[in-house]
């Protein structure tokens, strides 16, 4: 007999799928009935979402194997049917994909859900994308999740149109359609291969393989990597990004800063699963340690260019990715844990600037951003189009400015990782583990981990100089500035992000013991493995 | 078979990546449709080549698996194809677009004399 909480995994699909397709059968004129419905829909997966972390934590008693949530499509047991799992990282992921949702769905409302055609049911199918790529432990099924929030986002990134949206659409679309292609590939070979698509049970089966199929599936495996890091941003498969989500809406570009992580989280979980036979390639080892430092490398150059407000929130996601990958490399275990912290904290705060940006360019005129030698050489002309969005009709709330000012200051310490913040918190964690950690032959840290001290330290410094330069552009700028208008509807999901960073600093501790958990469970994917491999399907009593 | 079959998904996957690298956009979408094609007969490879076997085991029968055709990836390739030609549209509505709004059917919108 299964109780309902048996049914909350598959909740966080359905809930924004069926959301979505309802409001497809809306007029975008009924945006009452619309945005009650995102709402509804946001806020049951919350709920759901909330339910889950706490029982991967294991606060609420279930019959779950290792805190590990096991959910059977269709009743068949795995590996012949898709299963969706639910350990300590997907609750996580799905916690902070729903916080970001909300946030944006809030700001969306103020201005930006008007000025094209169905962005409420595009939004409902991202959200559903990001869920089931989180919760499924199935390849295929993962692939299939991908294309579902690609497809929303290119949607959603098209929202309000524009020759700037279209012209890095194009661009955006053709980047990924190339790396759905080579998931495609891999993914084929890796069944041609294992003949299975389940996680847990290619993590079994990759150990038996014998030498002349290991090979074909080592290189399997490396071209998945590859997909994976171009939804992560790395270096040098990222050069669409800055492009794309400086041209998309704010709230969209607010979602999008999750959507690099979703290429990190699959490639924390499968280099999880594939570590007891030996991670291949680009799953952990040197190859990601190598690329991470490539795309901070890059990331710090990208950032100290860059004059664009919302191109430099680009490249800062770029150096999160970067710093991730670097961390992730490392060998063992200790850095997993900070660095997940790391990630959260960075979605948050680049979903916040996200925002923040688009209400800073109202106090500005155009071109007070850009050095007026720069002006000439390159003869930039007049760009402010009609998505400018000084316009909104709203409550003004006094104090706009000072809000303004205060938010992007404590975006800018979020995200250079300065004192006292969770950024900061997640930076120091990962320094010192990564010092902590000693090379065998060595008493002291490994070259490697100098190089990841140097690095991080260096792009943080990078990212002071680079804010705190448009900062001054941005604020101190007198004579072209204008006081902005600012609904309360954009004030509070900025608040919301900036101040559930505040509460990720105040209860570091209790987080980083969690994540710390999250972490040494993936270190042991046993676990996971057994959880889904002996989870038996569900006798039907009275007809359920 | 296999030689003609894999020369084939190499064929198409060479020149689709040839019209990929081109600058125009119409060369850009055909290039990707190659691709797909080359993909999903790749991902139908997978399941080994055989003729005349079905992928179905009747019911109630002990039979010799190695006779019957693979049906996953067979499933795979009805998925991929059906995303592929979703996202393929989507595709050409962006290139119309850009077209419209740049005026040349150049990937970057603009385009460079030389």
């Amino acid at each position: 007999m299964m109780g309902w909480l048996d049914h909350l995994p598959i909740l966080p699909v359905v809930v924004p799928m069926m959301a979505g397709a309802l409001m497809l059968l809306l007029k975008d004129s009924r945006r009452k009935a619309l945005t009650g419905l995102a709402y509804l829909s946001v806020s049951i997966q919350l709920a759901v979402a909330v339910t889950l972390l706490i029982m991967t934590a294991g606060s609420i008693s279930t019959d779950w194997n290792n805190d590990i949530g096991v959910y059977l499509l269709g009743n068949w047991i795995a590996p012949f049917g898709i299963v969706f799992v639910v350990d300590k990282l997907s609750a996580v992921m799905l916690v902070l994909t729903i916080v970001l949702g909300i946030s944006a769905l809030i700001y969306s409302t103020a201005f930006w859900d008007r000025v094209g055609i169905h962005f409420h049911p595009l939004f409902q199918f991202i959200l559903m994308g990001l869920n089931g790529a989180f919760l499924t432990g199935d390849l295929f099924n993962l692939f299939v999740f991908f294309e579902i929030f690609l497809a929303a986002s290119y949607g959603l990134l098209l929202h309000g149109s524009g020759s700037r949206r279209v012209s890095s659409g194009l661009h955006y679309i053709t980047v990924n359609l190339i790396g759905a292609f080579l998931l495609l590939i891999s993914i084929s070979l890796i069944y041609g291969v294992t003949g299975t698509l389940n996680m847990a049970d290619l993590g079994v089966k990759a150990g038996m393989l014998d030498a002349e199929s290991r090979k074909l599936f080592e290189t399997a495996c490396a071209i998945l990597g590859i997909a994976f890091l171009v939804k992560a941003a790395a270096w040098p498969l990222n050069f669409w990004l800055p492009n794309a989500y400086a041209a998309a809406c704010a709230p969209v570009a607010a979602l999008f800063a999750i959507m690099t992580k979703v290429g990190i989280y699959a490639l924390v979980r499968m280099g999880s699963l594939l570590l007891p036979t030996g991670a291949p390639a680009a799953f952990g080892g040197e190859w990601m340690y190598a690329i991470g430092l490539g795309t901070l490398l890059f990331g710090t150059l990208g950032i100290l260019a860059e004059k664009n407000t919302g191109r430099l929130v680009g490249y800062s996601i770029i150096l999160s990715s970067g710093t991730l990958l670097t961390a992730l490399g490392m060998p063992g275990v200790t850095l997993t844990g900070p660095s997940l912290f790391y990630l959260i904290s960075s979605v948050l705060t680049t979903g916040a600037f996200f925002m923040l940006v688009e209400l800073i360019k109202r106090t500005e005129s155009f071109g007070s951003n850009v050095l007026s030698v720069s002006f000439e050489a390159f003869g930039l002309d007049e760009d402010k189009t009609s998505d400018y969005s000084g316009d909104v009709v709203g409550v003004a709330i006094p104090a706009a400015q000072a809000f303004l000012g205060l938010s992007f200051f404590t975006c800018a310490i979020l995200i250079a990782c300065m004192p006292p913040f969770s950024g900061f918190v997640a930076k120091f964690a990962l320094l010192s583990s990564a010092l902590e950690l000693t090379d065998n032959n060595l008493t002291g840290p490994s070259v490697s981990a100098w190089l990841l001290v140097i690095a991080m330290l260096v792009s943080g410094l990078a990212t002071v100089i680079a804010l705190g330069r448009s900062g001054v552009r941005l604020f101190w700028n007198s004579d072209t500035f204008q006081t902005p208008k600012l609904s309360i509807r954009e004030a509070v999901p900025v608040s919301v992000l900036l101040l559930s960073c505040i509460a990720l600093s105040i209860f570091a501790g209790p987080v980083m013991d969690f994540l710390a958990e999250t972490a040494s469970s993936l270190d042991d994917p046993s676990q996971y493995i057994n959880a889904v491999i002996t989870q038996a399907s569900t006798k039907s009593v009275g007809g359920l | 078979m296999e030689i003609v079959y894999s020369l084939a998904i190499g064929v198409l996957a060479g020149s689709g990546i040839w019209l990929l690298l081109r600058p125009r956009t119409f060369q850009v979408i055909m290039g990707l449709t190659l691709v797909s094609y080359a993909v999903n007969l790749f991902i139908f490879g997978m399941g080994r080549l055989s003729v005349g076997a079905p992928p179905i085991i009747e019911a109630g029968k002990v039979v010799d698996i190695s006779n019957y055709a693979d049906p996953v990836p067979q499933a795979l390739v009805l998925t991929a194809i059906v995303i592929g030609f979703a996202t393929t549209a989507l595709y050409l509505v962006v290139l119309l677009a850009l077209r419209g709004l740049s005026n040349t059917d150049h990937v970057d919108g603009t385009e460079y004399n030389s």
